[in-house]
């Protein structure tokens, strides 16, 4: 927008060198998300633990495998390990550090693979319809006839443990909600005139899809598949926790918690040390998610 | 309606089907030889041959699933390798277990859920509902597994007012509605609600909010009718979605409890299921999973009928 249109749609005297602000829609959220504080804050934490992961060897106090069996379950508090050790004497602080790593991977990861994959398949089959519609969406939704829990645990539990098959088993449990959300919103925004216009200036399929569809569908998407993230890390924990996810000995909350497990009754503040990382980190992502659904959402 | 729901009926058919595909695929992604358990070691290639014969092993992949399918639909679930006792024996006291706990956190959260939401939703924007929001977050963040510890932790070891883990003394498998059997399940189906009551706090918020923003509302009160009748008018404009929200929701807890059981010794599917992966029992596996995905489309196809049945606004093509 010029000074000139505003001055000829009659707004009387020209504004004086300052060009009234215009932003993009994403502009306008990324602006929403800095002054939300609760957004802010969670922010500030996870970037914190993730620092803290990436950067464990040079802030982990002691190895978080060296296990010994003098100091088996200190109490937390202690003045050499200050949240105590675990069942088989290794330093918590260190290992809760360095699960950091294994934890956000296994979580995060099978999002982001679910959210291509299945963004890429709910696209083509809400713009193509029909028949290829019909198939891709049919076999969508006998995996989403699986309670999500049950086919994480199965699939999990038939391949074996290990980081790849808890991925796996996420990714393909995520892939059908996401591919469901950009379904309904590419049907909708293939009606829209404005994509017919561009058909009949002659638009091929994939340049209507590449600038029309893509930009239209990203939004509920990335809003869907942020609110997973927490979903994810809960999950692939608790895979870990069935004995499922990571083995032993690699340091990763869930399975720290299953180990731990057995000694809470001798040492609970220690057995549920590994939970309270889970719990922040789920905690933080839903609350983010909450703070870029609200800042999407241009009603406002 | 009658017609939708014909239809509705139909289109469960081939999703079942695809269902069973999925079990039966599952016990062949399986790494290494689906049989190894039952496979003594050094067994000669003729044994080998001798055991795969009788389990039909030998047969095509698809004519192994026909018949396994036959087998499925007249009851026949197999035989567990374990115990050596028929799949849907040992299937179905557990889901019957796992029913009970899913039932009753269900109801926990549905009270809960409904109490914080109407709250919520009468107050929306307030101090209030922001803590109610932050309420629900927290139940559907927190990993329920872990709570069931903390609870432990509180309950039985510090407080001792409620027995850890089990469904009974002795670990009987019969409950009752008793006492003896009920302190069993408070702990375990409090860990478990967590996750539908923030659901359904949050779906009861959004509904009863929309409902008091609409036109009738102004009139209801306009034509002077005291709050608590006005209040009769919402719930019976909110409860269809809200049901249909909790109905979703136990039929994922059915499938979902296995963590929490796992955590507390509940003799349920998810204990079942627990056992068969790591014996390796893939008939126990196969039919569990069965089971529960069944029970999962069955309810879906309940809650989408009954809704449409008791909202006449809903109209589905």
């Amino acid at each position: 927008m010029s000074q000139t249109s505003i001055a000829v749609a009659g707004l009387g005297a020209p504004l004086k060198g300052k060009r009234p602000v215009t932003r993009s829609f994403w502009q306008n959220v990324f602006r929403r998300l800095t002054r939300d504080p609760v957004t802010m804050i969670c922010l500030a934490i996870l970037v914190l633990i993730i620092i803290a992961a990436v950067f464990a060897p040079l802030i982990a106090p002691h190895d978080p495998y060296r296990t010994s069996m003098a100091r088996r379950l200190i109490a937390p508090g202690d003045a050499r390990y200050w949240l105590g050790t675990d069942e088989l004497g290794r330093d918590l602080l260190s290992r809760l550090i360095y699960g950091g790593r294994l934890s956000l991977f296994t979580g995060f990861t099978p999002v982001l693979l679910a959210t291509v994959i299945g963004g890429t398949l709910g696209i083509i089959a809400g713009y193509l319809g029909g028949a290829i519609n019909m198939a891709i969406m049919r076999v969508i939704d006998i995996f989403y006839a699986f309670p999500s829990v049950l086919l994480a645990v199965a699939i999990s539990g038939v391949l074996g443990a290990g980081i790849g098959n808890t991925i796996l088993s996420l990714t393909l449990v995520f892939i059908p909600p996401v591919a469901r959300v950009a379904e309904s919103v590419a049907t909708q925004i293939r009606a829209q005139d404005f994509v017919e216009a561009a058909r009949a200036t002659g638009a091929a399929n994939w340049r209507i899809v590449s600038s029309h569809v893509v930009p239209n569908v990203t939004g509920p998407i990335l809003s869907y598949a942020s609110s997973l993230i927490s979903v994810s890390i809960v999950l692939a924990s608790g895979l870990s926790f069935l004995g499922l996810g990571i083995t032993p000995p690699e340091p990763e909350w869930g399975l720290m918690l299953n180990t731990l497990r057995q000694s809470i009754y001798v040492a609970p503040l220690n057995a549920v040390m590994p939970g309270v990382m889970i719990f922040i980190t789920s905690m933080c992502f839903n609350l983010m998610s909450d703070g870029l659904r609200s800042a999407m959402d241009v009603k406002q | 309606m009658f017609v939708y729901a014909l239809r509705r009926i139909l289109y469960t058919i081939p999703i079942a089907i695809g269902v069973s595909l999925v079990c039966f695929a599952l016990i062949h992604l399986a790494p290494g030889d689906p049989l190894s358990s039952v496979i003594p070691e050094g067994a000669s290639a003729e044994m080998i041959a001798q055991i795969r014969t009788a389990y039909g092993f030998d047969r095509p992949l698809p004519v192994q699933y026909l018949k396994w399918l036959g087998h499925v639909v007249t009851g026949d679930f197999g035989t567990s390798i374990m115990t050596r006792r028929p799949v849907l024996a040992e299937v179905l006291p557990a889901v019957l277990n796992t029913l009970t706990l899913a039932s009753a956190a269900v109801l926990f959260g549905f009270a809960l859920g409904c109490l914080f939401g109407v709250i919520s939703g009468y107050v929306a924007g307030t101090p209030t509902d922001r803590s109610v929001a932050a309420f629900s977050i927290t139940g559907v963040s927190i990993p329920h597994y872990w709570l069931g510890m903390v609870l432990i932790v509180i309950f039985a070891v510090n407080l001792n007012v409620l027995p850890a883990t089990g469904m009974g003394e002795g670990g009987s498998g019969s409950f009752g509605f008793n006492w003896d059997s009920l302190q069993y399940l408070i702990l375990p189906a409090l860990t478990l609600s967590v996750i539908p009551a923030g659901i359904i706090a949050r779906a009861v918020r959004g509904t009863v909010a929309e409902v008091r923003k609409q036109d009738f509302m102004q009139t209801l009160y306009a034509k002077g009718l005291p709050g608590r009748r006005v209040f009769v008018h919402v719930v019976k404009n909110a409860l269809p979605a809200v049901l249909a929200v909790m109905g979703l929701q136990l039929a994922q807890l059915l499938g979902g409890s296995i963590l929490v059981e796992t955590v507390f010794a509940w003799p349920g599917t998810g204990f079942l299921l627990n056992n068969a992966i790591f014996t390796r029992d893939l008939p126990m596996l196969q039919g569990t999973i069965l089971v529960l995905a069944m029970f999962f489309v069955l309810i879906n196809l309940l809650v989408d009928i009954l809704q449409t049945a008791v909202d006449p606004r809903i109209k589905r093509a």
